[in-house]
């Protein structure tokens, strides 16, 4: 049987972690292709539900990530991240969803060969994990 | 399902055209582009792509206030959840309230792999028991208190004093670990496969539990169990009460006493508990049974008692939200100290409402809002008596 490859939603801000990936990208980083990278204009617009709804298309794993407190475009983008990202970690948890499977993470533009270890790192992770307890509800056409 | 069986199964037919419902509508009276006449017309005439692509059809409270005007006995309610049922096969979901969180949630759910962690608020103060005959249902409660943090409002209190009021009666009830959204919400917005998994799921579980009688404090699971289960096929052959039922059955057959509470109260009749189910006169007399509360009622209450502006948590707009302040004014003119209801939706929207200060000539009127379980709670036990 083939090793199960996780499925990861990263929610990531267009100033800093998109452009991150990118960088990983032009410089040739190598990290696993897992993850489906959605760009949103800022951290702070995540909402409860994204993650929620990236679960409910078959996600393994979801990272939120956006710029560091003192970077953000918009000011306070990333505390209102962490106020959305409390919240949602507290419905998962009630749902009965490993903790491991969510993560906040803050990688600024430079970082690019930070956002290239943290995608290798989560993967490992969820590797050993195994499938998220939402995949019967994975939808066919979602799995690409 | 098509348009032509929902037609034939909610009396449309007999639709007269005479505009009652759209007169008494309380969404009509603030949105002049909703009327429930028009969404029928729509369908008699077969513009169903009128019907179900219209955006209106989801501002729609179902709160029956139509039904009991209407001459022909037309049941609006269930005519515009099938409608949206067509509507979500066509890829119109409406616009939810809190971003679709709470219908997410109860899409998660129906996944079969999961455990939840759903009874970790239990606290070693409340007796539950493992072989009881009588089964509290928690419902989404937990699952309100992180969404709703940010408005102050903790469902589970309401859940914990139902509990706290069914051990100080000498009954220690059984929770379920297991139990699922009823999937009231999922319903009304017309997602009908989510329905089905859910209420299967929750059919088998209390089955299991064999239990003879199950309490709620939400009359949106009350509703879902007494009427929409056994709709579906999904029977669970128990007795069913809402929280206030239990107390005034209890009141009238055991006299049932409690300490004296000075309060001037009103009530505001939740849509499902009153039109829905009939439920007007239990709540009343439990309040009426305190000694010291002075009940007064608004200027709708019972029958015609105005919704509380969403339900389902589906289209909460501008109109929901004039629809909230007027009943709040209502409210608050009676001169009552506190509002209470015996809904935690009702209680959601209103704290939501409440926390919006409004403009400055026209601030928004604010009043303690309270279930009635937790005044139930105030007036049992010793020391009991005293309302922060």
């Amino acid at each position: 049987m083939a090793e199960f490859e996780p499925k990861i939603v990263t929610f990531a801000c267009n100033w800093c972690t998109y452009a991150a990936a990118d960088l990983a990208g032009t410089a040739r980083v190598q990290y696993p292709p897992n993850v489906y990278i959605v760009r949103l204009m800022c951290s702070g617009m995540t909402n409860p539900d994204y993650v929620l709804r990236a679960f409910e298309e078959g996600a393994d794993g979801v990272i939120v990530s956006g710029c560091h407190y003192t970077d953000c475009h918009y000011i306070d983008g990333p505390v209102k991240c962490d106020a959305m990202f409390a919240k949602v970690s507290k419905l998962m948890h009630i749902l009965g969803l490993e903790e491991e499977r969510l993560k906040r993470e803050m990688i600024s533009t430079s970082e690019g060969t930070v956002f290239a270890r943290v995608v290798k790192e989560f993967v490992d992770q969820l590797k050993k994990l195994g499938p998220s307890p939402f995949s019967p509800l994975r939808k066919e056409k979602v799995a690409v | 399902m098509n348009l032509e069986d929902i037609i034939q199964e909610t009396n449309t037919y007999y639709c007269l055209e005479c505009g009652k419902c759209t007169s008494i509508c309380p969404i009509a009276r603030y949105d002049p582009a909703f009327s429930p006449r028009m969404l029928i017309e729509n369908a008699l005439l077969g513009f169903e792509d009128e019907l179900v692509f219209n955006q209106k059809l989801f501002s729609c409270l179902t709160c029956y206030t139509c039904q009991q005007e209407c001459p022909s006995d037309v049941d609006f309610p269930v005519f515009v959840r099938k409608a949206r049922s067509i509507a979500q096969d066509n890829g119109q979901h409406g616009i939810c309230a809190h971003s679709g969180q709470l219908q997410s949630l109860a899409r998660l759910m129906t996944s079969p792999d999961i455990k939840q962690r759903r009874l970790e608020w239990l606290s070693q103060e409340y007796r539950v028991s493992e072989d009881s005959d009588v089964l509290l249902w928690v419902g989404c409660a937990p699952y309100f208190e992180p969404v709703f943090e940010d408005i102050e409002f903790r469902a589970l209190d309401i859940t914990e004093a139902s509990l706290k009021i069914l051990n100080f009666l000498g009954i220690e009830p059984k929770l379920l670990p297991d139990e699922k959204c009823c999937g009231h919400d999922v319903l009304w917005t017309g997602d009908e496969e989510t329905f089905k998994k859910l209420a299967q799921h929750n059919a088998a579980q209390i089955k299991e539990a064999g239990v003879k009688k199950i309490i709620f404090s939400c009359p949106e699971g009350y509703r879902t169990f007494k009427l929409d289960y056994p709709n579906y096929g999904f029977d669970v052959d128990c007795e069913l009460q809402h929280i206030s039922e239990f107390l005034a059955e209890k009141i009238e057959k055991e006299g049932l006493k409690f300490n004296e509470v000075t309060k001037k109260v009103t009530y505001q009749d939740p849509c499902r508990l009153g039109r829905h189910l009939g439920v007007y006169d239990a709540p009343r007399k439990v309040l009426e049974s305190i000694p010291g509360i002075e009940l007064v009622e608004m200027e709708h209450s019972g029958w015609d008692s105005i919704c509380c502006g969403t339900s389902a948590f589906t289209n909460c707009d501008s109109y929901s939200n004039l629809l909230r302040i007027d009943r709040l004014s209502e409210a608050v003119e009676t001169g009552a100290e506190l509002l209470i209801t015996a809904c935690p939706k009702c209680q959601t929207h209103f704290r939501c409402a409440m926390v919006d200060k409004g403009k400055e000539h026209r601030p928004t009127p604010k009043i303690e809002i309270m279930d009635l379980a937790n005044l139930v709670t105030n007036a049992i036990g010793e020391g009991g008596n005293v309302i922060k």
